[in-house]
């Protein structure tokens, strides 16, 4: 801000001119850098050393932690919880973002007509988003109770056994991901919906007039218009529910015996969720899933580079 | 877009990324609620996220504040999360001046230099407990003094054991447990709960059957411990006590309880209060061993520390800080309030006098072990980890009790070698 602006447009820069523009973009740039440095680079870097040193107690306070390389890497990728927790990722990543778009598209079509109350159901859709995740966790883990739930006390009411859907190694992963599927929608409905309405009506008019059926105009306008949102809402919830941590341990602390424990929550046990942190490994499984979503993040970028460019 | 550097769009991609990187940036952010310089105000972390701003724990902390001429700032944590914390603050070099912190920690972080001993911090621990005064102790010396002691027994509801038939007096070991239980069931209605969570209080419940088989935490997988593991199981495969115990912390576990439809459960000190306001009549029992007599079972409750200061003319406050909220007239209205049992003798006399139903608690306490005892110290967190893991792995049917815990010892043997 100290800088003045220049009086008058100079026809051409002299040298001296050049380096005062040069110098004010800069100014104007170095808040978003500072920003970036403190906020991103400089944690992801703090993660990273902390993942290549072999931390104990003592070391962790006082400081003087020796560099143990990939150690730390070896030791995640080893063990026994390693196996199951990427496949626990992966399932619980591609059913909650599979559902959860398929769903958000359907009801974003379904506003998109604007019937009556439609704006007020719309509304009560987003409930799940507004509210805090650790009280939608504790009422999915509250109604699937297997001894008190409501989901269960229904189930008998009709006739069938109920199931130990938070206790039993068999169904923890899929309740999780069934309570983060019901939080997942409205973020998929509100972004695809407003896609929705940047398409010019008058396509779809004129494809009506061409006597194309409903799932014709979605089929082959719609869905193709949407493409990108489509693409960056993907993109999002593929983020979004790589990090998803607060439901699965709220509901079942990854267990039991770790049978829905993904690469989130396994990062949060052996940094925090013990009485003696092991932040090393910690760091190591936080930094997989960082790698993860940077890969999939350049992919992005690439796919739409070449969307663009097409 | 078309025609933005690719730097830059690195730049946006990498920011993308870094939100899914903010679960692990967390482990190298500070803590922003100590300030640690203003000289006036001294901190207090506690685990006590239950009490408010209103509650007389926290008017005690400003009143010995007062007392002390400085100003109590105090935050509470969950229990779970306070260790971390406190290490992460240390690291940072702003450590609270008082931290009122979970017994077995105690020993991770006196290793970890974060804790002063009593040799530095002047406070007196003669009037305390030996056995209790243990769980703080560390290669011969003291980094702290006990706030109150809790332990665990068994509750039981009076008229759900009237109409079973049931006479509590003659429960004297697991197999007349076993019994009970199934009458219990037989009359329609549940028979035990507890809490198998995997965290350390999963560990802390299962602890009284484990050592009242005679079972080592230094070997995990003896027949001694698979028979208390299989007590558990065959009571989950009896429908004895409900499946819903492998997620139920000891919080979920007491509300199944105050539903009056169940026999027994399997709490601590702290549930007192509550079991006044259940609203029908109930008895406690020492939790039996496998073949008769009371099962030792671990003591709870949180110690009173002085974390390691850079400035260390702070201690002089501290000290009168701690003197203050650990004087018998303190103790007294603190362990009322948090309903645990005194660590001092003089303190649990008064107690029993004004509540004679304690007695059945003090008299608990007084044969309750630490968990860090046996030399474990530090060792203890890399044996618990495992254990609770095998008692989940057993009670949800993923493995046999067997298989469960010799999983645990490989483990726990591999992990403190």
């Amino acid at each position: 801000m100290r800088s003045t602006p220049p009086p008058a447009p100079p026809r051409r820069h002299g040298p001296a001119g050049r380096w005062r523009v040069q110098a004010a973009a800069w100014g104007f740039c170095a808040p978003l850098a500072a920003y970036l440095f403190l906020f991103y680079a400089y944690p992801l870097y703090r993660n990273l050393d902390l993942s290549l040193r072999d931390y104990t107690v003592r070391s962790f306070v006082q400081g003087g932690a020796p560099f143990s390389g990939l150690a730390n890497y070896r030791k995640v990728t080893s063990d026994p919880t390693f196996l199951p927790a990427l496949g626990h990722t992966v399932l619980f990543t591609v059913a909650s973002i599979a559902v959860q778009f398929g769903f958000g598209m359907a009801l974003a079509v379904f506003f998109h007509r604007h019937f009556r109350l439609s704006t007020i159901l719309r509304a009560l859709f987003l409930v799940p988003w507004l509210l805090p995740l650790i009280v939608s966790a504790s009422t999915w883990s509250w109604m699937l109770n297997s001894e008190s739930g409501v989901v269960n006390s229904v189930l008998h009411g009709l006739g069938i056994a109920g199931v130990h859907w938070l206790t039993s190694p068999g169904w923890s992963l899929a309740s999780v991901t069934l309570a983060n599927i019901w939080i997942g929608i409205p973020f998929n409905l509100v972004i695809l919906h407003s896609g929705l309405q940047a398409i010019p009506a008058d396509i779809n008019e004129a494809a009506a007039l061409d006597g194309a059926t409903g799932w014709q105009v979605f089929r082959f306008i719609t869905f193709p218009l949407l493409r990108p949102v489509s693409a960056i809402t993907l993109l999002l919830g593929l983020i979004y529910t790589l990090k998803v941590f607060d439901i699965i341990w709220v509901m079942t602390r990854g267990g039991p015996s770790d049978s829905s424990t993904t690469f989130a929550t396994w990062s949060y046990r052996l940094g925090f969720g013990n009485l003696l942190p092991a932040f090393g490994p910690g760091a190591a499984v936080g930094n997989l899933l960082i790698l993860v979503a940077l890969v999939l993040g350049l992919l992005y970028i690439r796919v739409q580079h070449r969307q663009d460019a097409a | 877009m078309q025609t933005s550097p690719l730097w830059r769009r690195t730049v946006a991609a990498l920011a993308a990324v870094a939100l899914a990187g903010g679960l692990a940036a967390c482990s190298s952010s500070t803590s922003p609620n100590n300030s640690g310089s203003a000289s006036g105000t001294f901190t207090v972390w506690d685990p006590y996220p239950q009490f408010d701003d209103a509650s007389a724990w926290v008017q005690l902390l400003k009143k010995c504040g007062t007392d002390a001429g400085v100003t109590v700032k105090r935050t509470a944590f969950d229990t779970t999360d306070l260790t971390g914390k406190v290490l992460l603050a240390a690291q940072q070099g702003n450590a609270p001046d008082v931290l009122i912190v979970d017994n077995p920690v105690v020993s991770t972080l006196a290793e970890g230099g974060v804790l002063t001993s009593t040799d530095d911090n002047k406070i007196d621990t003669s009037s305390f407990l030996p056995n209790l005064l243990g769980a703080g102790q560390s290669g011969g010396k003291t980094y702290g003094v006990p706030i109150g002691a809790n332990t665990l027994a068994l509750y039981y509801n009076k008229q759900v054991l009237t109409d079973a038939a049931v006479d509590p007096s003659a429960i004297k070991d697991w197999p007349s447990l076993t019994a009970a239980l199934a009458k219990v069931k037989a009359a329609g209605k549940k028979g035990i709960t507890f809490s198998a969570i995997g965290t350390e209080e999963g560990t802390f419940q299962a602890l009284p059957w484990f050592w009242g088989a005679g079972a080592k935490l230094t070997q995990l997988d003896s027949p001694q411990a698979v028979a208390a593991l299989s007590l558990w199981v065959d009571w989950l495969k009896q429908g004895y006590a409900p499946n819903s115990v492998i997620n139920n912390t000891q919080t979920t576990s007491w509300q199944e309880f105050a539903t009056g439809q169940y026999a027994f459960a399997e709490n601590g000190t702290w549930q007192l209060g509550n079991a006044k306001k259940a609203g029908f009549e109930y008895g406690i029992l020492a939790i039996p061993a496998q073949n008769g007599g009371t099962a030792p079972a671990p003591t709870g409750g949180e110690f009173v520390t002085v974390p390691v200061q850079k400035q260390t003319a702070r201690y002089g406050t501290t000290q009168k800080l701690v003197s203050c909220l650990a004087s018998p007239d303190n103790l007294y209205a603190t362990d009322t309030t948090l309903s645990y049992v005194a660590p001092v003798k003089s303190v649990q006399d008064k107690q029993i006098t004004a509540n004679p139903e304690l007695k059945v608690w003090v008299d608990a306490v007084a044969v309750a072990k630490g968990r860090t005892g046996e030399n474990l110290g530090t060792k203890y967190p890399k044996i618990s980890e495992p254990l609770w893991t095998a008692v989940q792995g057993a009670l949800s049917g993923a493995r046999t009790p067997q298989a469960a815990l010799s999983a645990a010892q490989q483990t726990a043997s591999s992990a403190t070698r």
